[in-house]
């Protein structure tokens, strides 16, 4: 049997979630900056942490969003083989992304084209990956990705030699050499394998995982604890002024990859890691 | 935590008692602006045409806001990545321009250049805009509205929150406390 889904409801949904996703951080986040501020050592971040708990409080309660860049939108829409749409996806996108950033007061930041940088004024378009599953169901994950924490990512082809110290060298690079630009306390998305593309891909959607998601895979799910840890070893700190608490998590994805290839990518996150979720 | 009272205007010589690690809070106008509006305004100085805004003593702040909801006089306005606007510097610099507030760290060239013309550079918290506009008491477009988010526009800010990042000699905030808590 073939479910039809009305395109309207994918706008209604996806507006709704857009501008509830830029005023209310989640609240397994805000509880990792709880921790994250219990355990920082340096006083300067530790006042940082608390005002960012403070502001996301206050977003969240008073309707603002969280951060004034309220990001370019990414969407990852996981579609059922039993669904059928009524009119495009792309577009029913698009017209919720318009329409929140419209109507929720929130930033306007894409530019039509990276060259003549003229501003479309509604926020699209989004950037939308579709993806085939089994079911009859559609699920549609959406995050405002802010432009801070995402011009701090990178890509690299490295080579089976190079291995776990290889990846790992890449990442603390990463996130040393981006100092306080990405806002920390950050999450940091990796991903490892497939190629260019599907290792930035991997990355991407390791951010989307819930901050308290811990990787099945056995040997990521170490990993992913390990990595953590050193990152917090960097000395960075919130927003770069120095302390223990670079990192609120590590999130690995990974995929089979060519014998000559080692793709990594590392995508940084920043503390308004806003996300929301929904099936239909 | 102790703070500082920063009332802008402000002297060099009130500047150059500022030190790296210093904790402000801002009263007075600053003028806010971002890339594009930096290019233009370099694009103008580079014509030897006069800047639409006056610079000489004053703080830019490096926001692009959300717009303003109904009764606010702005939306969250938490600063941009500062790095972004090193390239367009010296020329503001030279016109002037005392105080640079936005996040993160910069290019040594820049740092240097704060050194030679006596400026500072603060960072206020990045990602917390909500907070930040509660401390904005007054928001006016004065140019560029074509920009949108970019546009340059009038603050005035009462008690700003943010810390002395880059002081007049030569002082980094980042640099004197990342190695107090680097560990490998
Ligand atoms: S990096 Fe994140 S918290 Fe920082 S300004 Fe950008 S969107 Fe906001």
């Amino acid at each position: 049997m073939i479910r039809e889904i009305d395109v309207k409801d994918i706008s209604m949904h996806v507006e709704n979630m857009l501008i509830d996703a830029c005023e209310n951080i989640p609240n397994n986040v805000l509880k990792a900056l709880e921790d994250a501020k219990a355990k920082e050592e340096s006083p300067l971040g530790k006042e940082v942490i608390d005002r960012i708990i403070t502001n996301d409080l206050l977003a969240r309660n008073s309707h603002l969003p969280i951060c004034q860049d309220t990001g370019v939108v990414v969407v990852f829409v996981e579609v059922g083989y039993d669904v059928h749409f009524n009119g495009d996806i792309y577009e029913a996108i698009n017209e919720g992304v318009r329409n929140a950033y419209t109507k929720g007061y929130l930033r306007k930041s894409v530019v039509r084209h990276p060259l003549d940088r003229v501003n479309t004024k509604d926020n699209t378009p989004a950037i939308v990956h579709v993806e085939f599953v089994p079911g009859d169901k559609v699920k549609i994950d959406v995050a405002p990705k802010g432009g801070g924490s995402e011009n701090m990512s990178s890509v690299h082809m490295l080579i089976p030699a190079d291995g776990l110290d290889g990846i790992k060298k890449i990442i603390m690079d990463t996130v040393f050499n981006g100092g306080g630009k990405p806002c920390p306390p950050i999450i940091v998305g990796v991903g490892i394998g497939g190629n260019l593309e599907k290792s930035a891909i991997l990355a991407k959607k390791a951010l989307f995982r819930e901050i308290d998601d811990e990787s099945k895979d056995p040997i990521l799910n170490k990993l992913e604890k390990e990595i953590k840890d050193e990152i917090n070893m960097l000395g960075v700190g919130p927003m770069g002024f120095g302390g223990t608490q670079t990192c609120l998590a590590v999130k690995i994805n990974c995929y089979p990859c060519h014998i000559a290839s080692l793709p990594v990518a590392v995508n940084i996150q920043c503390h308004a890691a806003r996300h929301k979720s929904i099936i239909l | 935590m102790e703070i500082k009272q920063l009332h802008l205007p402000v002297s060099e010589e009130e500047l150059c008692k500022l030190n790296a690690g210093d904790i402000v809070e801002i009263t007075g106008v600053v003028y806010t602006s971002r890339d594009a509006a930096h290019k233009r305004f370099c694009d103008l100085l580079k014509e030897g045409k006069e800047l639409p805004i006056p610079v000489e003593g004053l703080a830019m702040y490096y926001v692009g806001p959300t717009p303003a909801k109904p009764g606010r006089v702005i939306g969250s306005a938490g600063p941009t990545s500062s790095y972004r606007m090193d390239p367009y510097s010296e020329p503001l610099l030279q016109q002037g321009l005392k105080i640079m507030i936005g996040k993160g760290p910069r290019s040594k060239a820049l740092k240097d250049m704060l050194v030679k013309y006596k400026a500072i550079y603060i960072s206020a918290i990045g990602g917390a805009a909500a907070s930040i506009s509660e401390s904005i008491k007054k928001c006016d477009l004065i140019c560029y509205e074509d920009l949108g988010a970019e546009a340059v526009r009038r603050m005035e800010v009462e008690k700003f929150f943010g810390i002395v990042t880059y002081d007049t000699k030569g002082g980094d905030l980042f640099e004197q406390e990342i190695k107090k808590y680097k560990k490998i």
